[in-house]
């Protein structure tokens, strides 16, 4: 017998690889996945086939060219395809910056599948959803607590949406004070999310976009030069994508309170303000939580997730409706705000992740959303550290002073081996990682932006970092290896972009597929 | 009181452990976590605690939410027949099964390479929904079918550069009003008039209102008051005169049994995917599409993502990736296409699943049961005194307008009658069509077995 040594410093990972084809390939005429509920004989009895009374013209004559596969077979399928998906709960998901991969409870999900929530209708009477509508109250209290606002709504479905949202209340302000012509533009930095300019952008504003100064900061100088008459609003994250906080945040708002401007907080990234700051302190109008970043809602592969907006008393006639109101004895859906600028998703926004948002917290408590800040800057300092040891990493500008993530930078590793942020990227999957470079454009050079939430221990934040550090020396002995990424994921290397970009041969459904290869083989 | 402070790491934190905590600073340089905050203000940082109730564990948690929701009656413990724009279904349990899986539920904006299986589930949901309504391209999911008719509304209008847009005035008001805000300040709705017998968008009215700045019609199918709009090909020639586009929003559960709209001339076609397969969940569970042919025009002007097939090194391994990634605001900012950002793929990814287990019988079925179980109840209500159960004489699909005018009681009233007797009766249309006086708006689907179509009859009928 002997001792089975584990001594390796990174994963020996291989993703799963099932090799799967396209679902229409597994067709096979006849099969049933599932057969959806029969009529009863009485009914056909009464109303015939149902289907003859369609106009001419109405009815459909060629039955759609889905596949017929049977039900072991479609399950098969996708649990392979989901064992080929590296979500959140399976690996140290610290490299998506900026998403806030933090551990989504799993007894959260229990009350999210529960038939008293997805068995609800948006449009019952209120008494028969008293259970939501206290759950969306409490909530409203905790995230006037976090921030300082005076009142949320939880319509919008995710941090763009809110943004939208919160541009939308910007327009019908000035629109409503009579100002909506000559405020035209919306002030927004470069280090925030892209949302924050198309959002704006979308509801007709100018888009000003100030850069950072020589420490990371915005440049308040910049904002002085450009507010003026034609400010609508302000809109920033703090701290921005570098993980930097603006320590002059309250004279920016104050510079474009002067001028008469809103200013509203991009707060997706709040995990390190936790108890910590607040939006109100800070002299902001407006502000927003994703509830599947901070709070935990699990990003579901890209959504449903969900956006609370909270604002101030001036704004509160502005919010889409309906909000939730308690007398002291009962719940109530108000719909009759003055200046309300409408909906912004049909309904009650994502009730399933107000439930997800509100049991997370009330599984933490006051001290334990201070843990939650403290723990995820913990993390993200420690990781700094580490990562500077890696040769080739940089993080520009000021030193320190970051909070809950960082961009860094491969500058010099590029420079010296060839190896970019993309190579690295793929490469990182074959180690069973996630990993993000930053939204374009790439103003850090060769960017990678970290988050490690408070979700991760001091060993998995090491693994990281082993495996970082081992690509990184392996830029530096062997470029090509990086290069050629991945060897270990599910599949190799995509190399033809002009299957993304040539009309000829984007195939963006089966059928284009299919037909493209056809037009082609016609042409040989 | 038990002391939950002693001892305990948060379950959720590992580093919560004081060793772990004091060996991390002490790497760090750092003394205390409070010096990880000097960049922050004096006078910014909360000196306060929260007014949030003190933690529960997960035991606590699970009875303390647990009865909060019980509050909740849903309709599962009642017979309800609320529509109007998310529907209740059959859901084969295999949609909850994949849709529940860790590894898609914490899965986010993985790449190609680590989230393969996210990429290929996505494309095939593209590529089933695209042969379900009959168009080429369809795209990553929207927030809703309000969300996805105005983005339809706003790629038509850069592709005409007009910017006025007709809707028929019996839409769905909810969607009216985010298309409304979506669309404002650049694009004007102008509200086309409905048949008052039919509830038919109103031709004439069309044709006096459309004009060389209209970039599209916009009508439904079936429209929300569950009327099948047939002359779909009429509106199209319509807007074709006029060199404007022409949109048409579906409920899916349909295309069965209706013809999908491109073959009366749709060129844009956009809808509600929450029918397929997710549960209602107060709303929670709406999810838009939006789909075209393969025209350059238009594929370039999808504000989403597309994800699209490619080889990779490998011969026989599929892979993927974003078509026209530089469309995005991702890629551009504010000069994208309007804007992306999170939106609602694990609702596309459902409808997916039970496109592939329905199949095309699967469908058919479905539309037909819907068809001929609404017809019944349409049928049985019609023989009640003082009520007309269809408003609009015209085929239905699901839906339809039942008039209580003449039983000289408000729905208000009736419903409260219906509710104490475990019924959920239709949406009330006093407010939002006063036109109509007191009428409601019911909803048949697979799910409404006959005896509980027959006690609601029933219900009715003994309401004082």
């Amino acid at each position: 017998m002997k001792k089975i040594k584990r001594e390796h410093k990174v994963r020996d990972f291989h993703q799963a690889k099932w090799d799967e084809p396209i679902i229409f390939e597994l067709h096979k005429e006849g099969e049933r996945g599932v057969r959806p509920p029969s009529v009863e004989q009485e009914v056909i009895d009464s109303v015939g086939d149902g289907v003859s009374i369609l106009p001419v013209g109405m009815r459909r004559t060629e039955e759609p060219n889905l596949p017929e596969i049977s039900q072991n077979r479609v399950l098969r399928h996708y649990l392979r395809l989901s064992q080929e998906t590296l979500g959140a709960g399976l690996n140290v998901e610290i490299g998506q910056g900026t998403c806030t991969m933090k551990y989504s409870p799993v007894i959260n999900e229990a009350f999210a599948s529960s038939p008293k929530m997805t068995a609800l209708h948006p449009s019952q009477d209120e008494e028969t959803v008293q259970g939501m509508l206290e759950v969306t109250h409490n909530l409203d209290l905790y995230m006037r607590e976090i921030s300082g606002m005076d009142n949320f709504s939880f319509q919008p479905g995710s941090g763009t949406q809110a943004l939208f949202a919160m541009a939308s209340i910007v327009r019908e302000y000035h629109d409503t004070n009579g100002e909506g012509n000559q405020r035209d533009e919306i002030i927004t930095t470069i280090f925030s999310h892209p949302s924050q300019a198309s959002t704006a952008a979308v509801k007709g504003y100018k888009i000003i976009t100030l850069y950072p100064d020589e420490n990371g900061y915005p440049d308040i100088d910049k904002l002085k030069e450009v507010v003026s008459e034609r400010t609508a609003g302000f809109v920033v994250a703090n701290p921005e994508d570098t993980g930097i906080f603006n320590s002059k945040i309250k004279e920016f708002t104050k510079i474009v309170h002067d001028a008469g401007g809103i200013c509203y907080y991009d707060q997706a990234n709040a995990n390190g303000l936790l108890g910590i700051t607040r939006a109100k302190e800070a002299g902001f109008d407006m502000c927003f939580f994703n509830l599947h970043k901070t709070f935990s809602t699990p990003h579901a592969s890209g959504g449903p997730a969900a956006g609370a907006l909270g604002v101030t008393e001036k704004l509160k006639p502005f919010l889409p409706t309906p909000l939730v109101e308690f007398d002291g004895a009962k719940y109530s859906l108000n719909y009759d705000l003055a200046n309300s600028i409408g909906n912004v998703r049909s309904f009650h926004g994502v009730p399933q992740n107000i439930l997800r948002a509100y049991a997370w917290i009330r599984g933490l408590g006051a001290e334990g959303l201070r843990d939650v800040a403290e723990i995820a800057v913990l993390n993200n300092n420690y990781l700094y550290n580490q990562i500077l040891k890696i040769k080739g990493a940089s993080a520009p500008y000021i030193k320190g002073e970051r909070l809950e993530q960082v961009r860094y930078s491969w500058e010099q590793l590029t420079k010296e081996t060839g190896v970019t942020t993309d190579d690295i990227s793929r490469r990182m999957a074959d180690f069973g990682h996630q990993y993000w470079t930053s939204h374009h454009p790439y103003v850090v050079p060769e960017p990678f932006t970290l988050e490690p939430t408070e979700s991760y221990s001091k060993e998995d934040l090491d693994e990281y970092v082993a495996s970082l550090t081992y690509i990184a020396n392996e830029a530096y002995s062997n470029p090509e290896m990086v290069k050629n990424a991945p060897y270990n994921s599910t599949i190799h290397q995509v190399v033809d972009e002009d299957w993304f970009e040539n009309p000829e041969k984007w195939s963006i459904t089966w059928r284009m597929y299919l037909r493209k290869l056809e037009k082609q083989s016609v042409k040989v | 009181m038990v002391n939950k402070s002693i001892g305990r790491a948060h379950p959720y934190i590992p580093n919560t452990v004081p060793e772990v905590k004091e060996e991390m600073l002490r790497i760090i340089g750092v003394d205390t976590i409070g010096e990880l905050f000097k960049g922050i203000p004096e006078d910014l940082q909360y000196k306060g605690k929260l007014n949030i109730p003190e933690v529960l564990d997960e035991f606590e948690l699970r009875k303390n939410v647990g009865k909060t929701i019980n509050k909740n009656v849903s309709t599962d413990e009642v017979i309800s027949f609320l529509g109007g724009g998310c529907w209740e279904h059959f859901i084969p349990a295999v949609c909850d099964e994949i849709n529940q899986r860790a590894e898609f539920v914490t899965a986010y904006a993985g790449d190609a390479y680590e989230d393969h299986g996210r990429y290929q589930a996505m494309f095939e949901y593209q590529s089933l929904m695209a042969e379900l309504v009959d168009m080429d391209v369809v795209n990553v999911p929207t927030f809703d079918w309000a969300q996805a008719a105005a983005t339809a509304i706003r790629m038509a209008s850069r592709i005409k550069d007009r910017y006025e847009v007709l809707i028929p005035k019996a839409i769905s008001p909810e969607r009216l009003k985010v298309i409304k805000n979506y669309c404002s300040p650049h694009i004007t709705c102008i509200m086309v008039d409905y048949c008052e017998k039919t509830g038919q968008l109103d031709l004439e009215d069309l044709k006096n209102k459309i004009s060389s700045n209209t970039a599209a019609i916009y009508f439904e199918n079936p429209s929300y008051l569950g009327f099948i709009e047939t002359a779909g090909e009429q509106i199209s020639e319509i807007a074709r005169e006029h060199e404007a586009i022409t949109i048409v929003g579906v409920d899916p559960s349909s295309l069965g049994v209706l013809e999908p709209p491109v073959r009366y001339g749709a060129d844009i076609v956009c809808g509600e995917l929450q029918p397929l397969g997710v549960h209602m969940s107060y709303g929670g569970g709406l999810s838009g599409f939006i789909a075209t042919k393969d025209k350059v025009e238009y594929v370039q002007e999808y504000p989403s993502r597309l994800f699209g097939l490619a080889p990779t090194v490998k011969e026989g391994e599929y892979g993927f990736g974003d078509v026209l990634y530089d469309r995005t605001s991702f890629a551009q900012r504010e000069n994208g296409k309007e804007s992306v950002g999170t939106q609602t793929s694990m609702w596309g990814l459902t409808a997916g699943v039970y496109l592939a287990l329905m199949g095309p019988k699967g469908m058919y079925e479905l539309g037909q049961t819907i068809m001929q179980r609404s017809q019944y109840a349409i049928k049985e209500l019609g023989k009640v005194e003082g009520i007309t159960a269809s408003r609009f004489g015209n085929v239905n699909f699901k839906e339809f307008v039942v008039d209580f005018n003449e039983t000289g009681k408000t729905v208000e009233e009736i419903n409260k009658q219906l509710r104490a007797k475990g019924i959920f009766g239709g949406i009330d249309l006093s407010k939002n069509f006063p036109e109509l006086g007191e009428c409601a708006l019911y909803c048949v689907t697979e799910v409404h077995t006959k005896e509980e179509i027959d006690t609601l009859v029933s219900s009715i009928r003994s309401c004082k």
